[in-house]
């Protein structure tokens, strides 16, 4: 059996923001994490998918504590099965951990320094989390950038001189020169073109089997998820609306936000259908959800029901989970046959 | 629309040789390199390349917004269906002052554009209502009265709702998909015979650019207006486009009608674009099919194909010792590649 690596329980996010109607108001919050609660196990790859807006990249930075959770737990397993709060911990205590759990962002022209060479950039996390010599840095840096794909003679260089997807390799091999457990890619590949794309994501790919990495990507490409994810999680304004295996989702949603995003992705054949479901609207605002089902403005299923009562996170079949009053009546449209 | 029947042989946009070159401090870039193509009346063209492959430059080419440094060459012969100025005469557009009052009575009345980024297509100091109108104004009367009719009626049109309110609203208090409506609100206004779109979907989410390219191909059909689709996204291209032409570094590698892109492509850049493409489907086991290396920056380029060093296919001593000429392999079909080429060498293997 596999075994968990990451347990997140109730994580929840709000902003303050400031009211605009007064000067001496006080301020407002907005939650855009509400009550995400999910299981990794080691080796497997969780997307997150969702508008922009609905709070997956806050979920991805909460994760790794870019920012701070409101409150909720991420509990973290470590290799020796020890399992430790990751959000309660503090200073020296955090930092044994976090070499263990990496990001890759989404924009490589502004996640690398522009005045760190290569070099720098890549070793900095290991010089930061271990103790050692300048000789093993430079074997560490140099086994890495074969790894993924860079020439050693590019250390010396800055990031200007490089491309869109040799940037984004250098940013993966930051993130991978600590041997960490856990990756969040946020959006790891958006910014980059098609041929370039397949082979970023290809390189993800071999890089999980041969070290075991566990993912979180975070993408709004459909198509991408799918071909690289064991299980999906449907984000919708700040809640987990439904989490399945990949195959069991596309093959079938259980919620009609799922089935939407599904029809929505334009598909690079001309004989494909295009009876597409339009959702109208546009993304609620999550200072000021709608009532019951915070999907119900656009959801072309609704009843009475979903204007008043929100919907539990509930099992549907085995593995797959949806947070929708009808999961189990409707019968929706997935992306295969 | 009047557009069809009045000349129906004479394309609305003939392009020929369409060359840009900048000057670098390392060489000269010749970021379009002998671009030809045509846009017909009521018909969508789409352009689809990687970043870099001069597809936005050609586009801008067409009604010269492109910044000085671009030294252009080339022909781009406009025939208009509309109005007294062109009856049937092709005009160049490459030949007019850029700055000049011809080019600007067709920039904007007669070819639209709509901008990738509705985030700064827009200045965030006038209101959206106030934008729209400016176009109006210029090009289709002095009354404001009217004007304001006018842009209410396309604010309507784009599916935009209490339109009297967005009217009076900034940039800011719209979201991206407000955005990109109204800009294409802005660009009809003239009822355009070309619309230009670079991009258009690019910066949306998957739900607003289903509304959006909707949208788009509604209003076509109500217009009858030309699209020049530029875009990354061969999804998109599929479900735009009539025509489809492929850019790879500056050329146009293969041109065809949309079906015979996705079904029998023939230059080897096109099916590798294709194949990376991940698409609905498929399943993690899948490897996706990679083109090796990045694509090269077109400085000082020997004459030769562009694609060489990815390609797969290539036959050394032929294709990097010479530039590669475009095949016709059936009337509407044309490819640039020496594996289709009659020319000696060509067919050698």
């Amino acid at each position: 059996m596999t075994k968990p690596i990451l347990d997140v329980r109730n994580l929840n996010k709000e902003f303050k923001v400031k009211s605009r109607k007064a000067l001496f108001a006080k301020p407002a919050s907005v939650r855009v994490l509400q009550d995400i609660s999910f299981r990794l196990q080691e080796g497997e790859t969780l997307s997150v998918v969702g508008e922009s807006g609905c709070g997956k990249t806050t979920l991805g930075r909460c994760i790794v504590r870019g920012i701070n959770a409101t409150s909720g737990e991420v509990v973290y397993r470590t290799e020796g099965g020890e399992a430790v709060d990751y959000l309660k911990l503090k200073g020296a205590e955090a930092k044994k951990f976090r070499k263990d759990i990496q990001m890759i962002f989404q924009d490589p022209y502004s996640s690398l320094s522009p005045r760190m060479s290569v070099f720098d950039i890549i070793s900095e996390p290991l010089v930061a989390s271990f103790k050692l010599s300048k000789a093993e840095v430079e074997e560490k840096v140099s086994a890495i950038a074969e790894k993924t794909g860079l020439n050693a003679s590019y250390l010396k260089r800055y990031p200007h001189a490089f491309s869109g997807g040799q940037r984004q390799r250098i940013a993966i091999a930051r993130a991978l020169i600590t041997q960490p457990r856990l990756i969040v890619c946020d959006e790891a590949v958006s910014a980059l073109d098609v041929s370039i794309q397949a082979q970023i994501i290809n390189l993800l790919k071999d890089l999980q089997e041969q070290y075991k990495i566990t993912y979180i990507f975070i993408s709004h490409d459909l198509s991408i998820v799918e071909n690289i994810s064991d299980r999906v999680a449907v984000m919708h304004l700040g809640k987990v609306v439904e989490l399945a295996a990949v195959d069991s989702m596309f093959r079938q949603p259980r919620h009609p936000y799922t089935e939407a995003l599904l029809s929505a992705v334009p598909q690079p054949d001309p004989d494909s259908k295009k009876d597409r479901i339009i959702l109208e609207g546009e993304v609620p605002n999550p200072a000021n959800p709608p009532s019951g089902c915070h999907f119900h403005p656009r959801c072309g299923y609704k009843t009475e029901r979903c204007l008043k009562e929100m919907p539990a996170m509930r099992e549907i079949a085995e593995q797959h989970f949806a947070a929708c009053h009808y999961a189990d009546e409707l019968t929706l449209r997935g992306a295969r046959k | 629309m009047t557009a069809e029947a009045a000349q129906p042989q004479q394309p609305l946009l003939r392009v020929r040789d369409l060359k840009i070159r900048i000057q670098m401090d390392n060489g000269v870039m010749n970021a379009v390199d002998g671009v030809d193509f045509e846009i017909r009346r009521g018909r969508t063209l789409g352009l689809v390349g990687e970043s870099g492959c001069g597809k936005s430059l050609t586009s801008r080419a067409l009604i010269g917004i492109n910044p000085k440094e671009c030294e252009t060459s080339g022909t781009i012969a406009y025939t208009s269906s509309q109005e007294p100025e062109a009856k049937g005469e092709p005009l160049n557009l490459l030949a007019l002052n850029p700055n000049g009052r011809k080019i600007r009575s067709i920039r904007g009345r007669k070819i639209a554009m709509i901008f990738q980024e509705p985030m700064t297509a827009f200045s965030p100091m006038y209101t959206i209502g106030n934008q729209i109108m400016e176009a109006i104004l210029i090009h289709r009367t002095r009354n404001k009265k009217e004007a304001k009719r006018i842009a209410l009626e396309m604010l309507g049109k784009v599916g935009i709702s209490d339109q009297e309110k967005r009217f009076d609203q900034y940039p800011h208090e719209f979201s991206g998909g407000m955005r990109q409506r109204a800009m294409i609100s802005m660009a009809l206004s003239c009822n355009p015979e070309l619309l230009i779109a670079d991009e258009p979907t690019t910066a949306l989410d998957v739900t607003i650019q289903a509304q959006v390219l909707e949208l788009m191909k509604r209003l076509q059909r109500e217009f009858g207006m030309a699209i020049l689709l530029v875009t990354h996204d061969l999804g998109v291209i599929a479900e735009m486009c009539d025509e489809v032409a492929v850019m790879y570094l500056g050329k146009i590698v293969e041109q065809a009608p949309m079906k015979d892109i996705f079904r029998n492509p023939k230059h080897p850049y096109t099916k590798g674009l294709l194949r990376s493409m991940p698409r609905l489907g498929g399943s993690k086991a899948k490897r996706l099919e990679s083109i090796e290396g990045s694509v090269p920056i077109p400085v000082n380029m020997p004459p030769m194909c562009g694609f060489y060093d990815r390609c797969k296919d290539r036959i050394e001593g032929v294709c990097n010792a010479r530039s590669v000429p475009a095949t016709r392999i059936s009337d509407s079909h044309t490819v640039r590649c020496f594996l289709y080429s009659e020319q000696p060498g060509g067919q050698q293997r």
